[in-house]
């Protein structure tokens, strides 16, 4: 999932001279942008358009890819082989999910090695929702139901996406992102309706934990918004984050009456003259802490993701010097 | 090895599936491997994990030639006016229209 963090940049300022040849490519961008047509990656594009682009999608990449960890905590101490299995296959979707969204990156001229520096390095950013830990069982089921659910209500429009390479990507991940959520409403439904009162405990203190800062993956409210104006321009962001958020909330009650659970909000409630649920503040200094290094988890995470890549660095030679071999002899011979 | 050194990235292959018996291959996506056995091994977990395919092409993203997209309006609009390529273009007699 998990595109949030595209509003947490520092803004960049645009030239201000421009020659009238790049003047005259420009209006001819705008057209088909507002005519809802598709930019490819060979054609002619804003710089400020590209780097927004390269920033919002290899962060999201970095989103999947971070996101197998609070889930691998749990592969050797699932409850069930069919449950092992089903997180198995989940997990092996994210890295799936992280290779499409690298490659639609790529095709914008940075390269992969680029892309996972900037990660490694702590200048390009993830979802915050990652730097929570994943202390029970409960956890998966609920990253699934809540984290996953908010995740699919931001990707969807990302399909429709103005970079095409991107809505492409995002078309195949939506597609695979339903099983991720409905696995966890499922895996909760049979805590609820066949657990102890200790497992049905521990999804209401899941739910708990989870909901706001699955609230906050939708970003920023829009006053406060960096980027959003700019890219609803340029529709690369179809819907606001407040407009997401509250389609989010209105579905997921519902779905908290079904499993059973409550959600942590006393403001949570039905407004009539609205057609929407009215919910109450959220801490928008917790959000900005998390991204900004200082999550429970942020330390964690980063250096598991470093000790990976470095842990993996001779794999990657010797593949490399094995396929370079046996070039050569394939060319002697 | 420096982070940044692209001499040291696994390159890029362009990946084209047959999604059933019958049906042309697609493109559906890149990916990095070090060679072509790889390459195809990776493809098959990345662009196949629910049985979209039964057959992968993977082709070195260096080998692939493409038109230029600047000379989309030179090399494509010459077709435009060439409406007599199309069977529409012929109103026949009704009683043999349907040949």
């Amino acid at each position: 999932m998990y595109t949030q963090a595209m509003d947490t940049a520092p803004k960049e300022e645009r030239k201000a001279v421009r020659s009238l040849e790049e003047a005259e490519l420009e209006r001819r961008f705008d057209a088909k942008i507002d005519e809802g047509g598709f930019i490819e990656a060979k054609d002619w594009m804003p710089e400020h358009y590209r780097k927004t682009l390269v920033r919002q999608i290899s962060q999201h990449a970095h989103s999947e890819i971070v996101g197998m960890l609070p889930e691998a905590n749990w592969v050797t101490r699932a409850p069930t082989l069919k449950r092992k299995t089903i997180l198995l296959a989940k997990i092996q979707d994210e890295a799936g999910h992280g290779l499409y969204l690298y490659s639609a990156a790529e095709t914008l001229g940075t390269s992969r090695d680029e892309l996972l520096a900037a990660l490694h390095s702590g200048k390009a950013k993830y979802s915050s929702i990652f730097n929570y830990p994943t202390l029970t069982w409960a956890d998966v089921g609920v990253i699934g139901w809540l984290v996953d659910g908010a995740a699919i209500m931001n990707q969807v429009p990302l399909t429709r996406c103005s970079y095409a390479p991107y809505a492409r990507a995002m078309v195949r991940i939506c597609r695979e992102e339903s099983f991720h959520q409905r696995q966890g409403f499922d895996a909760l439904n049979v805590m609820m309706r066949e657990g102890t009162p200790e497992q049905r405990a521990m999804v209401q203190d899941a739910t708990n934990r989870w909901w706001w800062p699955s609230l906050m993956m939708f970003g920023p409210p829009d006053g406060e918004s960096v980027h959003g104006a700019q890219s609803a321009r340029w529709g690369i962001k179809r819907i606001s984050n407040d407009d997401l958020r509250q389609k989010f909330i209105d579905a997921t009650v519902e779905q908290a009456k079904v499993l059973g659970v409550s959600l942590p909000d006393p403001d949570l409630k039905w407004n009539e003259a609205r057609g929407h649920h009215d919910f109450g503040p959220i801490d928008w200094s917790e959000f900005w802490r998390v991204v900004g290094g200082d999550g429970p988890c942020n330390r964690e995470r980063l250096g598991a993701r470093v000790k990976a890549w470095d842990d993996g660095a001779w794999v990657r030679e010797a593949a490399l010097a094995h396929a370079r071999k046996q070039a050569t002899a394939k060319e002697a011979a | 090895m420096s982070r940044n050194d692209t001499t040291q990235e696994w390159p890029l292959w362009e990946v084209f599936v047959r999604p059933k018996a019958g049906l042309d291959h697609k493109h559906c996506g890149s990916l990095h491997a070090p060679d072509a056995p790889m390459a195809l091994q990776l493809a098959r977990e990345v662009y196949t994990r629910r049985q979209e395919g039964c057959s992968i092409w993977v082709v070195p993203s260096s080998q692939i030639t493409a038109s230029d997209p600047g000379d989309k309006d030179m090399y494509f609009d010459p077709m435009e006016d060439k409406v007599y390529r199309h069977p529409t273009f012929y109103v026949l007699p009704e009683a043999v229209d349907h040949m």
